[in-house]
C-alpha cells in the first residue's frame, strides 16, 4: 500500500485557518489501511478540528466525506457537485489522491492533511514498513526478496558496508541491516554464488525518467 | 610525471606505511601543511578522508594538492555518498591531472551521522561499482556507457575492507569481490581483534586474495579507556575485546595514552608477521602527531626512498 501519516495538527490547522467552511475529503483504500486517512481518521480529525474551533470561538462548518479510491477521477466524481459550496477541502488521501482532486476540480483550493511516505507492508498492527521504492526495474528474485535499493540506507547493491552490528544498521540501529538479510537467505538457499560478480549500477532512469513517469496501455483506452 | 610512492614501495616488497590525514573544517590550508610536515619521512602516503562521517570539511582533492605541494603522496578518498556519476569520474580525471596518483573509494558513511543529516545521499553508485568504473577508466580509457577518454587516468586505485563487520561469514568473499572489482590495494578497519584478524587473513591466504592484491593492517592508537568504550559500543563496525578495554582501564588516566600508544605498536609489529599483510595504515584521528613515534618504535624506519 501507500504509506502515510497524519501532519501534525498545528499544521492542519495553520493550513486552513482562514476557512470557515471546508469538506474533508479520506481516502477508503491504502491510506485507510495505514490507519491515516480512512473514514474513521477523517471523524477524528473533524471532531478535533470543531473542538478546536469551540473553544477558540471561532465558527466551523465541516463537511466530511471518504471515496473509495481518491486517486480515481470517477470517484472524485462524487466531490465535483458540493465541492464549489466550500471554502477548502481538505485532503486525507496520499499525494496522489491530492493531485487527482486538483486534476478534477481547477478552481477549488485543496490542502494535504498528510505527509506521504512510501510503499509499505503492515508488519504488525500499527507498524509499516517501507519495502519499494518503486525504481521501476525490480530485481527481488536476485536480492533474495528484499530490496537493497529501499531497505539498505545506502542502497548498496554489492553486499553490505562495514558498519553494520550485530545485524543492524549503521544510520538506524533500530533497521534490520538489509544485507544480513539477504545474506542469509541466500545461504539459507544455497544462492551465494550470485553474490559473487559485481553487479552494474542501476539505470535510475527508469526512476527518475524525465520527470513524471507515465505508463499508457493502449489495450486499456476507451 | 610523478609516480604513486606507494605503489613503488608496495612493488619493491617493502612494507609500507600509510597514515591518514583529516582535513580542517575550514579553509585554512596551513593546518593541512602542518599535518603534512609532521608526517613527511615516516610515512609512504598520506590518505585524506572525503568529508568522512558527514561532517563538512575542506575537500578531499584541495587537501591532497596541498599535500603534494608539501612533497608527500596522497591518496585521494572518495565516497560515493556525495556525488553521482558524472560528478566522481569527472573528479578522478581532476585528481590525475593534478598529480594525484592513488584513489582509495568506499561507499561513505550515512550522512545522517553528520552535521548535514537533512542531505539527499546520492550512492548512485556503491563502493564497488565505483571501484570497476575508476579501473575501467584507467585501463580501457573507458567511462561507464563506454564513451573513450581522450587520455586515461593514472591512479594506484584502492578500497576498503572491514574484518570485523558483520555477517562475518561474508567477509573474506566480499573483499574477494573488491578485488574483482579492480582493487589493488585494501586498507582495513581498525585492528583490535588480531586473534579474529589473523583467522581473517587466513581465509584470505585460502582464496589466494593475498597474491592479488596488498592488504594494509589498519591502526587507530587508543587515547583513553574512554575512547575504547566509546569506540566498542558506538562506532560502527568496530570490534574491540574486552580483554583490551580492561588493559587500558587498569592503568591511572594519565598515563593511558602511553598505553595506548605500546597497543598500537604491538598491533604492529604482530601485524608485520602475518603473511599477506603488505603494511601498516594508521588512523590517529586528531593525533597525527604520535604517527612518528609509532613508525619509529615499530621499526618500520627509515623509509624506503624517504
Amino acid at each position: 500500500m501507500i504509506s502515510a501519516e497524519r501532519k501534525p495538527f498545528g499544521e492542519i490547522k495553520a493550513s486552513i485557518r482562514p476557512h470557515r467552511k471546508i469538506l474533508m475529503v479520506g481516502c477508503a483504500t491504502c491510506v485507510a489501511e495505514c490507519a491515516a486517512g480512512g473514514e474513521k481518521e477523517v471523524g477524528l480529525l473533524a471532531s478535533q478540528l470543531r473542538l478546536d474551533a469551540v473553544k477558540e470561538g471561532r465558527e466551523i462548518e465541516i463537511k466530511e466525506m471518504t471515496l473509495d479510491r481518491q486517486c480515481v477521477y470517477e470517484f472524485i466524481d462524487q466531490v465535483t457537485p458540493v465541492a464549489d459550496q466550500y471554502d477548502v477541502i481538505l485532503s486525507l488521501g496520499c499525494g496522489a489522491g491530492v493531485q487527482a482532486m486538483a486534476e478534477v476540480l481547477p478552481k477549488i483550493h485543496i490542502v494535504p492533511a498528510l505527509n506521504t511516505t512510501s510503499i509499505a507492508e503492515t508488519r504488525e498492527a500499527g507498524v509499516w514498513l517501507e519495502d519499494c521504492r518503486g525504481c521501476g526495474d525490480c530485481k527481488l528474485d536476485y536480492f533474495a526478496d528484499i530490496c537493497p535499493v529501499t531497505r539498505c540506507a545506502k542502497g548498496l547493491f554489492n553486499g553490505p558496508c562495514g558498519g553494520s552490528k550485530e545485524g543492524r544498521c549503521e544510520a538506524d540501529p533500530d533497521a534490520q541491516c538489509a544485507w544480513q538479510l539477504i545474506i542469509t537467505r541466500l545461504e539459507e538457499t544455497g544462492r551465494t554464488a550470485s553474490m559473487d560478480e559485481v553487479y552494474p549500477p542501476a539505470n535510475w532512469a527508469r526512476k527518475q525518467g524525465k520527470g513524471p513517469r507515465k505508463i499508457v496501455r493502449e489495450d486499456q483506452r476507451a | 610525471m610523478s609516480e604513486s610512492r606507494l605503489k613503488k614501495v608496495l612493488g619493491g616488497g617493502h612494507f609500507a606505511v600509510t597514515a591518514e590525514c583529516g582535513p580542517p573544517k575550514g579553509a585554512d590550508p596551513e593546518v593541512i601543511r602542518k599535518k603534512g610536515r609532521l608526517l613527511a619521512g615516516y610515512v609512504d602516503s598520506v590518505n585524506v578522508t572525503d568529508n568522512q562521517t558527514g561532517v563538512v570539511r575542506l575537500s578531499s582533492l584541495a587537501a591532497c594538492v596541498i599535500l603534494r605541494e608539501e612533497g608527500l603522496d596522497p591518496v585521494l578518498q572518495m565516497v560515493a555518498r556525495d556525488r553521482n556519476r558524472i560528478a566522481l569520474q569527472s573528479d578522478v580525471l581532476g585528481a590525475s591531472a593534478l598529480g594525484i596518483r592513488n584513489i582509495l573509494l568506499l561507499s561513505g558513511d550515512h550522512q545522517s551521522l553528520g552535521n548535514q543529516p537533512e542531505a539527499k545521499g546520492v550512492f548512485d553508485l556503491d563502493s564497488m561499482q565505483l571501484l570497476q568504473t575508476v579501473r575501467q577508466m584507467r585501463d580501457k580509457g573507458i567511462v561507464l556507457g563506454g564513451d573513450q577518454l581522450s587520455s586515461m587516468p593514472d591512479l594506484f586505485i584502492g578500497a576498503v575492507e572491514n574484518p570485523f563487520g558483520d555477517p562475518r561469514s561474508y567477509r573474506v568473499a566480499r573483499l574477494a569481490k573488491k578485488v574483482r572489482a579492480g582493487a589493488e590495494f585494501i586498507q582495513t578497519q581498525c585492528i583490535y581483534n588480531i586473534t579474529r584478524f589473523r583467522e581473517f587473513m587466513a581465509e584470505v591466504r585460502d582464496r589466494g586474495l593475498d597474491g592479488k592484491v596488498a592488504i594494509l593492517g589498519g591502526i587507530t592508537p587508543l587515547k583513553s579507556a574512554r575512547m575504547a568504550e566509546y569506540m566498542a559500543k558506538s562506532v560502527a563496525g568496530m570490534d574491540i575485546p574486552p580483554e583490551l578495554i580492561d588493559r587500558i582501564k587498569a592503568v591511572p588516566a594519565k598515563e593511558q595514552r602511553r598505553e595506548g600508544i605500546k597497543i598500537a605498536v604491538e598491533t604492529m609489529e604482530a601485524l608485520k608477521e602475518i603473511k599477506g599483510v603488505r603494511g601498516v595504515h594508521i588512523m590517529a584521528i586528531e593525533w597525527e602527531e604520535v604517527v612518528p613515534e609509532l613508525v619509529e618504535k615499530a621499526e618500520l624506519l627509515p623509509r624506503p626512498g624517504g
